[in-house]
C-alpha cells in the first residue's frame, strides 16, 4: 500500500506499520503508526502526510494521549519515541538540548549525574514533547512554574513539513516571538515539537518534607495563606484528599542548604502546629495523579485564596466522591472519579465548579468516557484568537483535529 | 506628511478621536508633536502624525478601530525608554500614549496578583505591594521611569533574572485590544488558562500583536534578607572563572554582575563609587532568602571568589552599604559619558561558559579597530551590555562604533547566543534576525502575527526585516514576493 510503502521509506522498514487497536487515541482507531529518527524525518512524514490529505496525531509515551477530546480522525500517529537523544548537556551553562522523544526519567538521570535537574515532575514522567504538549507539571511547579517556563528554545515541524525554530541555547533572549510558550500546553494541534531546550537548575544539597494533617477546607485554606505569606520559600506545596469530607493532608517541601533547611522545617511545624512534623521522604502519593488510567479526570485552576471555595464545590457533588489532589500554592487542583460515574453528575459537577471558580478559575475535563457529554474546557476567552493562530499554523486542520478547546 | 491620502485619514481621526476622547486626549500640534519622536534610542526619529492619550480600555478600543476602519498604521508607547526603538513613531500613523492609564487597579495580597493599567510604573507596583511584605520581581535598572505595559511589549528584565526570570514569567493575564479592535483577555489571574498560551507569546512582542490596556502581574514575598559583596579581580578571566565555580558548585545567585577596567574608570569619574583600586574587573553578588541558606552560600561565594583571585573583598552590612556597592553598577551606562562624548549601548547574549573567549574576542576588535569598548554586563546569564565608544565630531567614529557594535553581536550569534537579551529588536536589529534565524523560523513566527493583525497596522516595520503577506500559502516563498514586485501590493 503507498501510504505504508512511503512511510517506510522515510523511516525505515520496521519502524512504518498498520495500526492496531492499541494505537487509539481515545478511543479513535488511526490507520499508521510511523515512527521517524530525527526532525528532518518527521518534516518529510508530515509533507507526506499532506500531500496524502492525512490527519496526524503526534504521540510521546502514550498515556496522556486520552487527555483532550477525541480526534474527529486520525490516520497516522507520529510516534516520537525514537527521537531520544540527549543533544546536549551544557552543564556549565545550566542548559540542556534534548530531543521530544525522550523520557522525562531518562533526562534526568542523565542530569542528576552532574548534580543538576529540569525543575519539573509532572506524574509518571512520559516523553519531554508530550510534557510540554500537555503543558503536565508537579508539585515543584510552585518555585519553578512549569514546562512554559523552563523552555527556552524549541524546534517544530509544522503541518506543512517546514521545520522551525526560535528562542534558542541562552535563558535571556528576547529576539522574535516566544513560540516555545504557544506550543506549550498545544496538544500537538499545531505541529510536532522535535527538540527543546531547557534551562536547569542544580539538585538542592538539602530537602525537607513537613506534614500536617487538616481537618477541613477552611484550615486548609488558612494554613495554605499562612506558609505562603512566611518567609520559608517552599518549593512544593501540595494537598492530598483522597476521600471527600474525609482528613486531607498537607505537605511542604523545602529544599536549599543543609545549613538552612532544617531550621526552616522546625520553624514551619511550629508554624502549621497540630500534628505538623518534619521528614526528609516524601509521601507515597507525591508527584502523582489522584487518578487511575480508566478513571474521569479533571483539572482545576482557581485564585489560590479560593481553595476553600473550591473544595466546597467539590464536596457538595450531588453523590460523587471525587479524589482531589494538587499545588494548593499556585492553585492547580486535579481530581479523579470512577470511569462509571453517572455522567449527568459528572456533568453538573462541571456546571457546579465553573459557577463558583468564574471569572478567574477554569475547570477542565482532561479524559472522560463519551457517555460525558459536556464541554471538556468551559469558556475560553479569545478563542476567535487562538481560532485564527490554529488556522494560520495548520490551514487544514489535520493536526488533532478536534482535540482542544472550541474544536481546535 | 508626503502622502495626501494619509494626512487627509488623519485629520479625520483627530477630528474623531476629539469628540469621543475630549480635546486634551489628542495632540496634533507639530511643536507638540516632536517631543515623541523617538524613544531612548535617539538615533531613529521620525514625527508622529497624532498622537492619542486615552484613560481607558474602551477609549484604547475607540481609537484602534478608527485606525482600522481606515487603515492607518499605529504604535503604542509607554514611557519611551525602549532602546530598540519599538515606540518609534509613523508620521503617517497615530502614537498611542498610555501615560494616563496609570491606575494600581488591584493589590491582591491573598491571590499575590497585582492587576494595573499599562502605564504604570514598574517601580510602583512594588511601592504599592511593599507595606504587605510583597514585590514585583522584574527589576529593570529603568525601573523608576518604564511603564509595565513597556515591560511587557518588551518582556524586560533586570540585574535579578538569573534567579527570578524575565517580565514574563510575572506576568499571568492582559486584557489586550487587538488589531482588529476587540477587547479580549489573555490568561488571567490564574495559570494554566485554558487554549493556547496567548499571554506568553505576547509578552515580548515588542507592541506588534496589540495594545496591552490591563495587566496581572504576580506578586513575590519579600526575602527573608539580602546580602552582597563586591570583590576585585586583576582581569575578566579570573572574574570569569569565580563565577563559573559559584554556578559550579550549585548556587543561584539573585544577581551576579561584572564590570572591566574601563566600565569602573567611568564609574569612578562620575559617582566617585569608590571601587577596588587597580582591578581589571569587579563581581556584585547577591543572595536572597532564607536567612541561615543565605549565610551558607554567601560563605561558599567569597571562599570562590578568593579561591579565583579576588584580591579584596567587601561585605555590605548594611542597606546604605548595600546601595554603595550598586551605585557604579547602576549608574554605568550613564558613567560613560564622562569618558567618552558619543557611545553606543549594545545588547547581546552568549551562554556563560563562553564569557572570557568573547571577552577576548571583544578586546581585540576594539584594538584592531582603535574604538574603546566598555564591558558592563549580568555575567550570571551571560548578558552582555558592552558600551563602544566614539566622538561623533571625528569623521568615520560613528561608522567604525557601529561596525563594532554589529561585530559583538555576530560574536554572540556565532557563540550560540542571542542579538537581544532585553532590549528587544524594534527597528534597531530587524536586519540582524535572519542572521540568528532562518526564513522558516521568520516565516513561523510572521504566522503569529497574521492571526493577530492580518491588515499589518499594529506597529509595523519592527522586529522583522521582511514580513510577509498574510494569506498566502506559508513556507513557499523564495526573493521578493510577485505581488510586491508587480506594485500591487505592499508588505508592511
Ligand atoms: C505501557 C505504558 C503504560 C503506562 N501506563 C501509565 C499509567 O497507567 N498511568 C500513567 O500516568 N502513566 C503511564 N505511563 C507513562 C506515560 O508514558 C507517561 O506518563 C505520559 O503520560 C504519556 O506520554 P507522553 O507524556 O509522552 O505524552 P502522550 O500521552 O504521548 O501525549 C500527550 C499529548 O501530547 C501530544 N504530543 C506528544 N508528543 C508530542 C510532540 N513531540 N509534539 C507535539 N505534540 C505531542 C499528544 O498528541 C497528546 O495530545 C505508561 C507508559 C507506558 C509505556
Ligand atoms: C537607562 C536605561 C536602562 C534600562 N535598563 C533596562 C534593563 O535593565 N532591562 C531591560 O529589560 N530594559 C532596560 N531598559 C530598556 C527599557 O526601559 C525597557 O525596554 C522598558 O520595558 C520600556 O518601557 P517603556 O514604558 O519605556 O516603553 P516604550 O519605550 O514606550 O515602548 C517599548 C515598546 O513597548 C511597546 N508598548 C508600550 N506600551 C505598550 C502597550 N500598552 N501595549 C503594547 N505595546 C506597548 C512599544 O510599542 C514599544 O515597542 C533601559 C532603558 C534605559 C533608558
Amino acid at each position: 500500500m503507498a501510504v505504508l510503502a512511503g512511510l517506510a521509506a522515510i523511516c525505515g522498514a520496521g519502524n512504518a506499520r498498520e495500526a492496531g487497536p492499541h494505537d487509539a487515541v481515545a478511543g479513535v482507531t488511526p490507520k499508521y503508526v510511523a515512527a521517524p529518527g530525527c526532525t528532518e524525518e518527521v518534516a518529510a512524514v508530515l509533507r507526506l502526510a499532506a500531500d496524502q490529505a492525512l490527519t496526524v496525531v503526534p504521540r510521546g509515551t502514550g498515556t496522556k494521549l486520552a487527555w483532550g477530546a477525541p480526534p474527529r480522525s486520525v490516520d497516522l500517529v507520529l510516534d516520537t519515541t525514537r527521537l531520544a537523544r540527549v543533544v546536549e548537556h551544557a552543564a556549565g551553562d545550566l542548559v540542556v538540548v534534548v530531543e521530544a522523544g525522550t523520557r522525562l526519567d531518562t533526562l534526568q538521570e542523565t542530569l542528576a549525574a552532574h548534580g543538576q535537574r529540569l525543575a519539573l515532575d509532572p506524574p509518571s514522567g512520559g516523553t519531554v514533547g508530550g510534557t510540554v504538549a500537555a503543558n503536565a507539571a508537579g508539585p515543584l511547579r510552585l518555585l519553578y512554574g512549569t514546562a512554559r517556563d523552563l523552555l527556552i528554545g524549541v524546534t517544530v515541524v509544522r503541518a506543512d513539513g517546514v521545520v522551525a525554530r526560535a528562542g534558542g541555547k541562552v535563558v535571556k533572549n528576547v529576539a522574535g516571538y516566544d513560540l516555545g510558550k504557544l506550543f506549550t500546553g498545544s496538544y500537538g494541534t499545531l505541529g510536532v515539537i522535535t527538540q527543546a531546550v531547557f534551562r536547569l537548575h542544580p539538585l538542592p544539597a538539602a530537602r525537607a518534607y513537613v506534614t500536617r494533617t487538616v481537618a477541613d477546607a477552611a484550615e486548609a485554606s488558612r494554613l495554605v495563606q499562612a506558609v505562603l505569606r512566611s518567609q520559608l520559600v517552599p518549593a512544593a506545596l501540595e494537598l492530598d484528599l483522597p476521600r471527600p469530607g474525609g482528613p486531607a493532608t498537607l505537605v511542604v517541601l523545602l529544599e536549599g542548604a543543609p545549613a538552612g533547611v532544617p531550621a526552616r522545617a522546625e520553624t514551619l511545624v511550629a508554624l502549621l502546629g497540630g500534628d505538623a512534623r518534619a521528614g526528609e521522604e516524601a509521601p507515597p502519593w507525591w508527584g502523582r495523579h489522584p487518578f487511575g488510567p480508566d478513571d474521569i479526570t479533571l483539572k482545576i485552576a482557581y485564585p489560590i485564596a479560593d481553595l476553600e471555595a473550591v473544595m466546597t464545590a467539590l464536596a457538595g457533588a450531588g453523590g460523587l466522591e471525587p479524589t482531589l489532589r494538587g499545588s494548593v500554592g499556585t492553585g492547580v487542583l486535579h481530581a479523579g472519579l470512577p470511569g462509571d460515574a453517572d455522567p449527568a453528575a459528572v456533568a453538573r459537577l462541571l456546571g457546579t465548579l465553573r459557577q463558583a471558580l468564574r471569572p478567574w478559575g477554569s475547570a477542565i475535563l482532561l479524559q472522560a468516557p463519551p457517555a460525558v457529554a459536556v464541554d471538556r474546557w468551559g469558556d475560553v476567552p479569545a478563542l476567535a484568537l487562538m481560532r485564527r493562530v490554529k488556522t494560520q499554523f495548520d490551514p487544514a486542520h489535520r493536526l488533532s483535529p478536534g482535540r482542544f478547546v472550541g474544536g481546535i | 506628511m508626503a502622502d495626501p491620502t494619509a494626512s487627509e485619514a488623519l485629520s479625520r481621526l483627530a477630528h474623531r478621536f476629539r469628540a469621543a476622547l475630549g480635546e486634551r486626549a489628542v495632540i496634533s500640534d507639530p511643536v507638540e508633536l516632536a517631543t515623541y519622536s523617538c524613544d531612548g534610542l535617539t538615533h531613529y526619529t521620525a514625527t508622529p502624525g497624532l498622537v492619542v492619550l486615552p484613560e481607558t480600555t474602551e477609549q484604547v478600543q475607540e481609537v484602534v478601530r478608527g485606525c482600522a476602519e481606515l487603515g492607518v498604521p499605529y504604535v503604542a508607547r509607554g514611557s519611551g525608554t525602549g532602546l530598540s526603538g519599538g515606540a518609534l513613531p509613523r508620521a503617517d500613523g497615530v502614537l498611542v500614549v498610555t501615560t494616563r492609564m496609570r491606575r494600581i487597579i488591584e493589590i491582591d495580597i491573598p491571590n499575590q496578583r497585582a492587576v494595573v493599567e499599562p502605564g504604570v510604573i514598574n517601580l510602583e507596583v512594588t511601592r504599592a505591594a511593599a507595606p504587605h511584605g510583597f514585590y514585583y520581581a522584574p527589576d529593570p535598572s529603568s525601573q523608576q521611569v518604564c511603564s509595565i505595559g513597556g515591560n511587557v511589549a518588551e518582556n524586560s528584565g533586570g540585574a535579578h533574572c538569573l534567579k527570578y526570570g524575565f517580565t514574563v514569567h510575572h506576568v499571568l493575564g492582559l486584557e489586550i485590544v487587538t488589531p482588529d479592535g476587540e477587547v479580549v483577555w489573555l490568561g488571567g489571574k490564574t495559570p494554566d488558562s485554558p487554549g493556547y498560551d496567548l499571554a506568553g507569546v505576547f509578552v515580548g512582542s515588542e507592541g506588534t500583536l496589540g495594545i496591552v490596556t490591563k495587566i496581572v502581574v504576580r506578586l513575590l514575598r519579600a526575602p527573608q534578607v539580602v546580602r552582597t559583596l563586591l570583590a576585585g579581580f586583576r582581569s575578566t578571566d579570573e572574574a570569569g572563572g569565580a563565577v563559573s565555580a559559584i554556578i559550579g558548585a550549585g548556587v543561584v545567585p539573585a544577581a551576579i554582575e561584572m564590570m572591566d577596567a574601563l566600565a569602573i574608570e567611568a564609574a569612578e569619574a562620575s559617582v566617585h563609587c569608590d571601587y577596588p583600586r587597580g582591578a581589571g574587573a569587579v563581581l556584585i553578588v547577591e543572595l536572597d532568602g532564607p536567612s541561615a541558606d543565605v549565610a551558607q552560600q554567601f560563605a561558599e561565594v567569597e571562599r570562590h571568589c578568593r579561591e579565583h583571585g579576588a584580591f579584596e573583598v567587601r561585605v555590605a552590612a548594611d542597606d546604605v552599604e548595600r546601595a554603595e556597592i550598586w551605585k557604579g553598577r547602576k549608574s554605568a551606562f550613564a558613567a560613560v559619558g564622562r569618558i567618552s562624548p558619543d557611545y553606543l549601548v549594545q545588547d547581546g547574549v552568549i551562554p556563560r561558559t563562553a564569557l572570557p573567549e568573547v571577552l577576548r574576542d571583544i578586546a581585540e576588535l576594539s584594538a584592531r579597530s582603535g574604538v574603546r569598548v566598555a564591558n558592563v554586563f549580568h555575567a550570571g546569564d551571560g548578558n552582555l551590555h558592552p558600551l563602544v565608544l566614539f566622538d561623533e565630531s571625528v569623521p568615520g567614529q560613528g561608522e567604525r562604533a557601529e561596525e563594532v557594535s554589529g561585530a559583538i553581536l555576530d560574536l554572540c550569534i556565532r557563540h550560540g547566543g542571542s542579538i537581544t537579551g532585553e532590549h528587544g529588536v524594534g527597528v534597531d536589529k530587524a536586519k540582524f534576525m535572519p542572521r540568528m534565524f532562518t526564513s522558516e523560523d521568520l516565516d513561523t513566527m510572521q504566522l503569529v502575527r497574521c492571526a493577530f493583525d492580518p491588515a499589518g497596522i499594529c506597529n509595523p516595520g519592527k522586529v522583522f526585516p521582511t514580513p510577509r503577506l498574510c494569506g498566502e500559502v506559508p513556507g513557499k516563498r523564495k526573493g521578493v514576493h510577485p505581488l510586491v514586485e508587480a506594485g500591487r501590493a505592499e508588505l508592511f
